[in-house]
């Protein structure tokens, strides 16, 4: 990436400016590299600055430009907010927004997915793998169905792509979001993979960039950063996958073992590697991040005060609709933990791990008013 | 240290609670919160001669939470009800050295279970005559 900040400034753009012919050879070079890792062709490789652009795009581009198919949208119920939250600007263009069911695990619920595919439905956003819970979904199956019913499909890859094989041929979507910090790449850049043929109106408008679809002068240092990142990605994943695999497994097995009144949350195999989620009865998700990180692990909580804490005030103070939609009761959404293992992380870490989570969870008991009254107490 | 949004002073009341645990034959208890807002407050105290010599506290929720029932207990021991009566969740929060605009509520909770501790002595006094 660093040359590209300093040496090849240029910007790719310019065409006829000897300046810009570095950039642009190495935009190409990470176009290509993207497009291996998910076998697409080069030109089907939409650079954007983040997985929350790609999804904007997709979604309004798609909707936008392909209306003759009809006004109705379905997201999962387990979208990302970067979906989730373009739902009133459709309804305000006049789309319709429909939310298809999950089951316990988090997997699409299919015959709900049939029931809603009416008609007049021209696209549906179903994401490969949730951050939150781990699960991933049967996109290949999804995604055969919306094709027999003439259904544009969208995919959300960003807690995917980079982490198990993607191949966007055969699972049979029209577009699919790749998000470069989620496989170790940079920060700020991202992709869009979109079919060939398939129409999309373009969300940021102006010059000609990535072929008209998205406008603004490109943050190339990054986007040879997303490009490295694939090809590690690629020649890696058997590797990482095997490894990250065992991890995860050592893990769960070691907290099933270790902590009482614990429950795991999303699918206990089709899931990500090395991501173990769950949620822990009396415990409350913000004092255990919390306390995990004093003790130098990191983790994620699903709890509102967690994520929400840096929000300007308390209106965003829900539990997250990912673990409503699997069922897991609001009170209990405030205990969830996700832990998600990468290829530094070692057997020493998850040991250490193991050891540390006991003392904190019964330190959090022991002050919890709760914890009394379900041991007899009042 | 400071963490994320929380204050040094946050942080150590989070990490070293005041007063936590119960109270035997505590003279008045408040519990105030709902598991499904993420926060459950206990609060039990000591009343002799007018005068909180005791206070104790279990707590269910985020690091505030806990640091504002910790924060409440230090501020109410000794003192008489009616200057415990005039603690408000804004002198908690500042005790805390601020709290994120978020976590103001925990704050309000700390308020609320002493008030509720309190109004459950004065119903015990009234009932024991």
């Amino acid at each position: 990436m660093r040359p590209y900040f300093s040496e090849f400034f240029g910007n790719p753009s310019s065409i006829l400016i000897e300046e810009g012919a570095e950039p642009r050879k190495a935009m190409d070079e990470a176009r290509l590299k993207v497009s291996r890792l998910i076998n697409a062709e080069t030109d089907e490789v939409i650079f954007t600055g983040s997985a929350t652009e790609s999804n904007n795009l997709a979604i309004k581009g798609l909707a936008l430009a392909n209306r003759n198919r009809g006004n109705r949208i379905l997201f999962s119920d387990i979208e990302h907010y970067s979906i989730m939250h373009q739902a009133d600007s459709l309804k305000s263009l006049g789309f319709e927004v429909d939310y298809v069911r999950v089951d316990p695990y988090g997997l699409i619920d299919m015959e709900d997915l049939e029931k809603k595919a009416t008609p007049g439905t021209l696209l549906a956003s179903i994401m490969q793998a949730n951050l939150e819970i781990g699960t991933i979904e049967p996109v290949r199956e999804i995604g055969l169905f919306l094709k027999s019913r003439g259904i544009l499909f969208h995919s959300d890859g960003a807690g995917a792509v980079g982490q198990v094989p993607v191949d966007v041929k055969a699972l049979s979507v029209d577009s699919m979001t790749v998000s470069a910090h989620q496989f170790y790449g940079p920060k700020g850049a991202a992709a869009l993979y979109l079919k060939k043929g398939v129409p999309l109106r373009p969300v940021v408008q102006g010059g000609y960039q990535e072929t008209g679809y998205r406008a603004g002068t490109e943050n190339v240092p990054a986007i040879v950063g997303l490009g490295e990142a694939s090809r590690l990605a690629g020649e890696e994943m058997t590797g990482r996958v095997e490894r990250l695999t065992a991890l995860g497994r050592r893990l769960w097995e070691g907290i099933e073992q270790k902590i009482d009144y614990l429950h795991f949350t999303g699918h206990p195999t089709l899931r990500l590697p090395g991501h173990v989620s769950f949620w822990i009865e009396f415990v409350e998700g913000e004092s255990l991040l919390l306390w995990l990180n004093l003790n130098g692990i990191a983790s994620a909580s699903g709890s509102a005060c967690a994520s929400n804490v840096l929000a300007a005030d308390e209106t965003g103070l829900k539990a997250s609709h990912v673990l409503t939609a699997v069922g897991v009761p609001p009170e209990i959404c405030h205990g969830s933990i996700a832990f998600s293992l990468g290829p530094e992380n070692t057997e020493a870490e998850v040991d250490f791990t193991l050891s540390t989570l006991p003392g904190i969870v019964e330190k959090l008991r022991e002050m919890s008013p709760l914890y009394l009254k379900a041991r007899g107490g009042t | 240290m400071a963490q994320g949004p929380y204050s040094e002073k946050v942080m150590d009341h989070f990490m070293h609670p005041r007063n936590m645990g119960e109270i035997e034959e505590p003279s008045g208890v408040g519990e105030v919160g709902n598991p499904a807002c993420g926060d459950v407050m206990r609060l039990y105290l000591k009343i002799e001669n007018g005068t909180i010599i005791d206070a104790k506290f279990k707590t269910f929720g985020c690091g505030a939470a806990i640091a504002s029932s910790s924060m409440t207990t230090e501020l109410i021991k000794g003192k008489s009800i009616d200057e415990a009566l005039a603690i408000s969740n804004v002198a908690v929060a500042e005790a805390l050295g601020g709290l994120p605009p978020a976590k103001q509520h925990c704050s309000v909770l700390a308020e609320e279970a002493l008030r509720a501790a309190l109004e459950d002595y004065k119903k015990k006094q009234q009932a024991g005559g």
